[in-house]
């Protein structure tokens, strides 16, 4: 796999979930959080925005961060399951992004010291960004896990409908560890010790044996990406070749 | 966003008149009242009013704009959108705590505008349709908003000035990204030319009634210019937003729908045809196109958010009593 699709990988991780927490605007369970998600939803359209240009720059077929995000069908789109499950509920919300953000801080960590300045940029910005979306949605975690009966039980739920689709996030493509992108698996031991920290104050059991689901890194998606992207392209499919 | 011309505000008061005259000098003076200041019960309720309302509109504006980050056409417009929402949500904030100096809780003010009990700014009981209404929204909305805010960076009520001058730096930014918007469609296809007009046909109206009820209709005005929390009438802040509203329409190619507009060469300033008022009053009586819409999700989002906020609380507790007892 060459460099501009796994940087499309990376850029459609970021997009969906993006997006998703952008869904919640407006409609969050208190004004703090309706502050906090689109603060995050920011950082991680940013990140894509940034990829995508990178990807299209060393494709050489001229297309722009906006051809990448919404001229591309779900067959088409790279990102793992995980991002795209659907908000479900603010603990499904806040396990996802924990999930994604201790996988992603040692990714860009590894990512500093990449061979494309471009990707070097981006992982400088991100690296603090994603810090913060570990302890914000951590400490929803924590909170969570140990707070009332209803909120411990939906914890618990979270984990059991989400953590099969952990797997996938340190599935390796070809160019991973060449110099540009680091490797994916390498993560594993630092990613499982960040959230194995938060379960154990969070009080959840950290699940053995869950199926692990894959897919998206071939376009096998969930049901639900197909109605995100009707949603988020229906305007600029409706107007093609249109400047906004 | 913003804060309309007050609505249904009871602004009486029954201290001594010494008191009140002792007040007056203070506001006469252009002294700032602060929180722990004497002030009459009338100034210390018209200020909750009109703080909680000016709150819950930045809070129940995020709803309309929210309605299209999702279908934003390319990504820098949806993180400019999504930014620009949460700002709102941000003056929300500030406000509420600006609210809370003068002795009501968040919560109260919240379950006052659940139970329709308290007002948030009619033009947020009108329905984005389109892209171009969130370019008509920032430009116009916004526009109208800072109109009326820029005064109150000088209200008498030190916490409500300073909350405005943060809050009228951001507005400003709203209405020229607005603007642009609204430039990128007028020079655009045909079709988002349309669109363009399509949004200043249905958001002019609504953002000119903004500003409230003509002077003469508005019984609370004279009471809050005395108390110097309003500096200007709604007639003329709304001449002032006209004024400065229509070379920017002309200069998009955007004509305003209102055959009656015209230059007055005397005062050099434009001036509108008659209003709608019974669709003014229509709407801030609850009967706006999506007035219910606008609380029920707001209703929603607090009634699907409780079991969270409550874990939040218990959680807090349970850390409390496990450092107590390792003490
Ligand atoms: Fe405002
Ligand atoms: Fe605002
Ligand atoms: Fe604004």
């Amino acid at each position: 796999m060459a460099l501009p699709d796994a940087l499309l990988e990376l850029a459609d991780d970021h997009l969906v979930l993006g997006h998703r927490l952008s869904e919640w605007c407006g409609h969050a369970p208190m004004l703090e959080e309706d502050l906090a998600m689109p603060n995050m939803a920011l950082d991680l359209i940013g990140t894509a925005r940034s990829l995508y240009t990178r990807a299209g720059e060393l494709e050489g077929k001229g297309r722009t961060e906006d051809d990448l995000a919404y001229f591309r069908g779900e067959r088409d789109y790279r990102n793992i399951l995980l991002v795209e499950r659907p908000n479900n509920d603010f603990a499904q919300t806040m396990l996802r992004q924990l999930y994604f953000a201790a996988f992603m801080e040692p990714y860009w960590q590894a990512a500093l010291d990449s061979t494309d300045d471009v990707v070097r940029g981006v992982a400088g910005k991100a690296v603090k960004e994603v810090a913060y979306h570990i302890r914000h949605a951590g400490e929803w975690v924590i909170r969570l896990g140990d707070g009332t009966e209803e909120s411990a039980e939906r914890m618990q739920e979270a984990v059991l409908d989400l953590h099969p689709y952990t797997g996938e996030l340190f599935d390796e493509g070809s160019v991973e560890g060449e110099g540009a992108l680091p490797s994916r698996a390498a993560m594993h031991g630092a990613w499982e010790a960040t959230m194995k920290d938060i379960f154990a104050q969070a009080l959840l059991d950290w699940p053995e044996e869950l199926g692990q689901m894959r897919g998206g890194r071939t376009g096998q998606h969930g049901e639900q990406l197909g109605h995100m992207l009707a949603e988020m392209q229906s305007l600029a499919r409706a107007h093609p070749g249109a400047v906004w | 966003m913003y804060s309309q011309g007050l609505i249904g505000a009871d602004s009486r008061t029954e201290e001594t008149p010494e008191f009140l005259e002792a007040f007056q000098k203070r506001i006469d003076a252009e002294e700032k009242i602060e929180p722990n200041d004497p002030m009459p019960e009338g100034y210390r309720k018209t200020l909750v009013r009109q703080i909680g309302q000016h709150a819950h509109s930045e809070i129940v504006g995020m709803l309309p704009e929210g309605n299209w980050i999702t279908r934003a056409p390319s990504l820098r417009r949806k993180a400019a959108l999504l930014a620009k929402v949460q700002d709102e949500g941000g003056h929300g904030l500030y406000l509420y705590c600006a609210a809370e100096t003068l002795g009501v809780t968040r919560k109260q003010m919240t379950e006052e505008l659940l139970s329709g009990k308290a007002k948030y700014s009619s033009i947020f009981n009108y329905p984005t349709l389109t892209w171009a209404d969130i370019g008509a929204i920032g430009w116009l909305v916004d526009g109208a908003a800072i109109m009326n805010q820029i005064p109150l960076c000088r209200c008498s009520y030190g916490p409500y000035a300073r909350a405005m001058i943060r809050v009228c730096k951001e507005e400003s930014f709203h209405q020229r990204q607005g603007y642009e918007l609204m430039m990128s469609l007028a020079q655009g296809t045909e079709e988002q030319k349309a669109m363009a007009q399509d949004a200043l046909n249905r958001w002019w109206w609504p953002s000119v009634m903004m500003f409230g009820p003509h002077d003469s209709e508005s019984q609370h005005s004279d009471q809050s210019m005395a108390w110097k929390i309003k500096r200007f009438s709604n007639d003329e802040l709304r001449q002032k937003f006209i004024t400065a509203t229509v070379p920017q329409a002309q200069y998009l190619g955007l004509s305003i729908p209102d055959p009656d507009l015209t230059f007055n060469e005397e005062t050099q300033m434009w001036e509108h045809g008659p209003i709608d008022w019974n669709e003014f009053w229509r709407v801030v009586k609850g009967q706006g196109p999506v007035s219910r819409d606008r609380v029920k999700a707001r209703k929603t989002a607090w009634n699907d958010g409780a079991w969270v906020r409550e874990a939040a609380l218990a959680h807090a507790e349970k850390r409390k009593t496990r450092k107590m007892a390792a003490e």
